[in-house]
This record gives C-alpha cells, structure tokens and sequence, in this order.
C-alpha cells in the first residue's frame, strides 16, 4: 500500500497543478495509527494523506457537502465506495461534473476489533508488507495475517472493479477475491425459532445507545432532515425499561435505506457497541434479490431501485418468509 | 365466587386493531359493511388514509406501540388504484417490512394486508372478522409494545 499511497500522492500533485481539481478529500491520519479519518487537503498539506489497511471510511457521503462548494473536488474512492457513489449520484445528492473520481486500488480493509481479539492491543505503530501487518505495540512487536482481522464486510468483497471512476491507479499486486457467504448468517437466523430470533436480536438491539453513529455514516442515509431528528419520533430517550425504542430505530433505520443500501457496511464498521447491523440490511437484499429479482445498488447510475418500481406480478405481503415459524 | 368470575370476564383479553383503509376502495368497502348491517368485531379501529401507499412503516410500529395487538391495512386491488399504482409500491413496501418484522422475531400473522374494493362490504366484515380471530389467538402485542404507554 505504500507504493499506492505514493501514486495517489503523485497524481493528486499533478492534478492539483493543472488545476483539474481544487481540493483533495482522502483521509489523513487519526487519533491512532488505526484510525484514519476523512480529511479535504490542498496542495500545501497534501502530505499528511495517508492510504493503507486503516481507511476504512467511506468518502462517498462526504462528496455531498463537498460537491456543493466552489470548484471540483479529487475524490480517492475505493471500489466498494464507488457503489455508494454511484447511489448518491442515482438521486441527486452528488453534483458529478464537481467531482473527478479517483479509483484506488484495495486489499481489504483491517478492524482493530479483530486485532484486540487477537491479543494485538495498545497498538503504536503498524506497517504493512504484502498481507502481512506489523504492529508495534506498548508489549513488543507481533505480527498479524490482514486476512484473519477483515471486516465483516471485505469478507464478502465486491471485486476489484471501480463502478464509476475518471482515472484508476493500477493495482499492481492484485489479491485474491475473498469466497465469503454473504447471507450465510441471515440464513442462519431465518432457520432460528420465532423466539430464538427475538431473544438473538434482544440481545443485540440492547446494546444501542442510540449514538446515531450508523445513520450519520451511512451513505444512503443523506435526508437534510432525518426522522430522528425530530424531537417527537420517541427515540432518543434511551429509556433503559423499554424495548421499543431501540426495535423502532432499527427497524426504521434499515427500512429506510432498504433497495438503496449497497451493503458498504459502514453501519457495523462504525458501531461503538459492535451491533451487526449488516444483517438487517441483507436480510432486506436477500428479500429483494430472491423476490424482485437480482440487485446491487451502486452498480449503475441510473437504474430504477427496488422500492420506487414495481411489477404486476409481485409477491403479495405476507409470502416473503421472514424466517422460520 | 361470582366477583371473581365476573373479573374474569372483565379482563378478558379483547384484541385492539388498527385497520388503515384507503379513501377510494377500503374505507367505502367499511361503509357498504356498515350499512349492509354485517357484524365485525368493534375493536376493530379503522383510520382513512389516501391510498394504502400513505402507509409509512413508522404508522404501523406508532399503532404497535401505542396499544394495538394488530394492523391490518385495506387497499383497493393491484389494478385499481385511484392513483393507478400507488398499491403496488405499497405491496412491495409492506412484503419487505413484514418479513423484516418476522426476522425480528415479532409474531407472524400481526400485520397483514387486504385488497378490498367498495363493493366488498360482505368481504370486509369477513377479512376483519377472520383477522380479529387471528389476533385473539395470538395473544396481546409484547414483543413491539412501549411499556411507558401502557395505562
């Protein structure tokens, strides 16, 4: 990644000079090493961005301010981010003359959460060579396979391809495409008792702290003027007696981004409480996919979504199984 | 011990129902059952909205939350909206939202959708009936109720 981030770097510099674009949005280094945050440069601090397995955040959403200012925008999107991309463009929210796409290759994107659990904690430093992480830590350097510490959602990877993209840099080193079941678990639940699957989702909803976290990332959630936002939609008053709150945010949240989700999985990358969000939305792709025929939202730019179409012959309310009885 | 049983029956547990009805075919239906003098149980509270599609899924867990055991929404069938399809994105809609609810683990069976047109009064009190039985089986609505609004 270090001969990538380096190519990035010389690129936006060139289009930076020739004045193609105003402004970099890539990430520049967080807190920690392993928290790598979105950030707009100019061609004065274009050295502080940074490109490796940490950068995680999907920069699409953050196009929908930036294609609003003065001039274009140079926007470092990985491939999975073009789908958010293309999405935002689909209903209006990205002015795309404003923005030129730059696509950048990805090898999978590492969760310090998997590293914790792997004994890797109190991380200082990390580099990076080939799928191998070296991490030094405040106990001494270890070592860790980028392949065991994925997020959820790279494990179920999309590919290589840009689905919009002005310029590509080459990915010279390319990885092999991960065989992850994407709908293993929903499937899994489905096959659960009426019960068991309330008591599963229980014990995961509960956990909610209704930090909004996952609604403001997500790409698909990009309304001026959210339904939570209203004082009156009940759902931030976290009462601790009460379960309906947290299953009507959920439930809502999910609804809401249903048919427009592209499954970029920044909801559970995000959750401070380690919520699998991603499951309520595939339950929704898998529904569509299995009842409306095949979908990916983000893989083209103009395509009419599941929810604003409609056929004669769609399942009535009620066929579509929503697990076991 | 007469008190007692007659605090029984008191308690006897009567199901709330939400049936959301459309202005054009449903709601019209309800009338023709009405003055056709056809019984349907009367916990049975029905709201008139535009067209089945002004049915946002917030309206039927809010219906949860404040006391109803079930909703049913009532559109006219696919074909004859007055807006010429604002049933069919409902169709969709509610296929996707049910199935979510039933993942969750919510009870099958406590939403449900009916396609009744005006002249279906005898098919409305039927539908009503039928899904009241359904309700009443099932029991009262625990898994989406608010406990701050119980009275």
């Amino acid at each position: 990644m270090q001969a990538v981030e380096k190519a990035i770097k010389e690129k936006a510099r060139a289009l930076l000079a020739d004045g193609t674009v105003d402004r970099v949005l890539g990430w520049e280094k967080g807190e920690y090493c392993y928290d790598n945050t979105p950030a707009v440069f100019t061609a004065e601090n274009l050295g502080n961005l940074v490109y490796n397995s940490f950068c995680g955040a999907n920069l699409s959403k953050y196009l929908i301010a930036e294609s609003k200012k003065e001039g274009r925008v140079l926007a470092l999107l990985k491939p999975c981010d073009t789908y958010s991309f293309n999405q935002l463009v689909k209903e209006h929210r990205i002015d795309r003359e404003k923005v030129y796409v730059l696509g950048i290759p990805c090898h999978g994107i590492a969760d310090v959460e998997k590293l914790n659990v792997k004994g890797v904690k109190g991380i200082e430093r990390i580099a990076e060579d080939g799928g191998t992480l070296t991490a030094q830590t405040l106990y001494g350097e270890k070592t860790c396979e980028i392949n065991d510490v994925l997020l959820e959602r790279c494990m179920a990877c999309k590919g290589p391809e840009h689905m919009a993209a002005d310029d590509v840099i080459e990915d010279t080193a390319p990885v092999e495409l991960r065989k992850h079941d994407r709908f293993g678990m929903v499937e899994k639940l489905e096959q659960m008792t009426p019960d068991e699957r309330f008591e599963f989702w229980r014990s995961e909803l509960s956990k909610c702290i209704r930090c909004n976290a996952c609604r403001n990332v997500c790409p698909a959630c990009s309304c001026l003027k959210c339904v939570f936002d209203n004082d009156a939609s009940g759902v931030a008053a976290k009462a601790n007696v009460d379960t309906f709150e947290e299953n009507m945010f959920h439930i809502i949240r999910a609804f809401h981004v249903a048919g427009r989700c592209t499954d970029c999985g920044e909801c559970s990358r995000v959750c401070p409480q380690g919520i699998p969000l991603h499951l309520l939305n595939r339950k929704f792709i898998q529904d569509i996919n299995k009842n409306y025929g095949e979908y990916q939202a983000g893989a083209d730019d103009s395509s009419a979504w599941p929810l604003v179409d409609y056929t004669q012959e769609d399942v009535e309310p009620g066929a579509i199984e929503g697990g076991k009885n | 011990m007469p008190e007692l049983n007659e605090q029984k029956s008191s308690s006897e547990f009567k199901p709330l129902i939400v049936a959301f009805c459309c202005n054009w075919c449903s709601y019209a239906g309800a009338d023709l059952a009405g003055t056709s003098r056809l019984n349907y149980p009367a916990n049975v509270k029905i709201i008139r909205v535009p067209c089945s599609c002004r049915v946002n899924p917030m309206f039927i867990l809010r219906a949860f939350q404040r006391g109803a055991d079930g909703v049913i929404i009532n559109g006219c069938h696919p074909g004859d909206c007055h807006y010429s399809t604002g049933n069919y994105y409902a169709r969709r809609r509610m296929a996707l939202l049910f199935s979510m609810l039933e993942y969750l683990g919510i009870e099958k069976g406590r939403t449900r959708v009916e396609w009744v047109s005006a002249a279906e009064g005898q098919r409305f009190a039927q539908v009503m009936n039928e899904f009241a039985e359904t309700i009443h089986n099932l029991g009262e609505n625990k898994r989406l109720e608010d406990l701050r609004c119980k009275r």
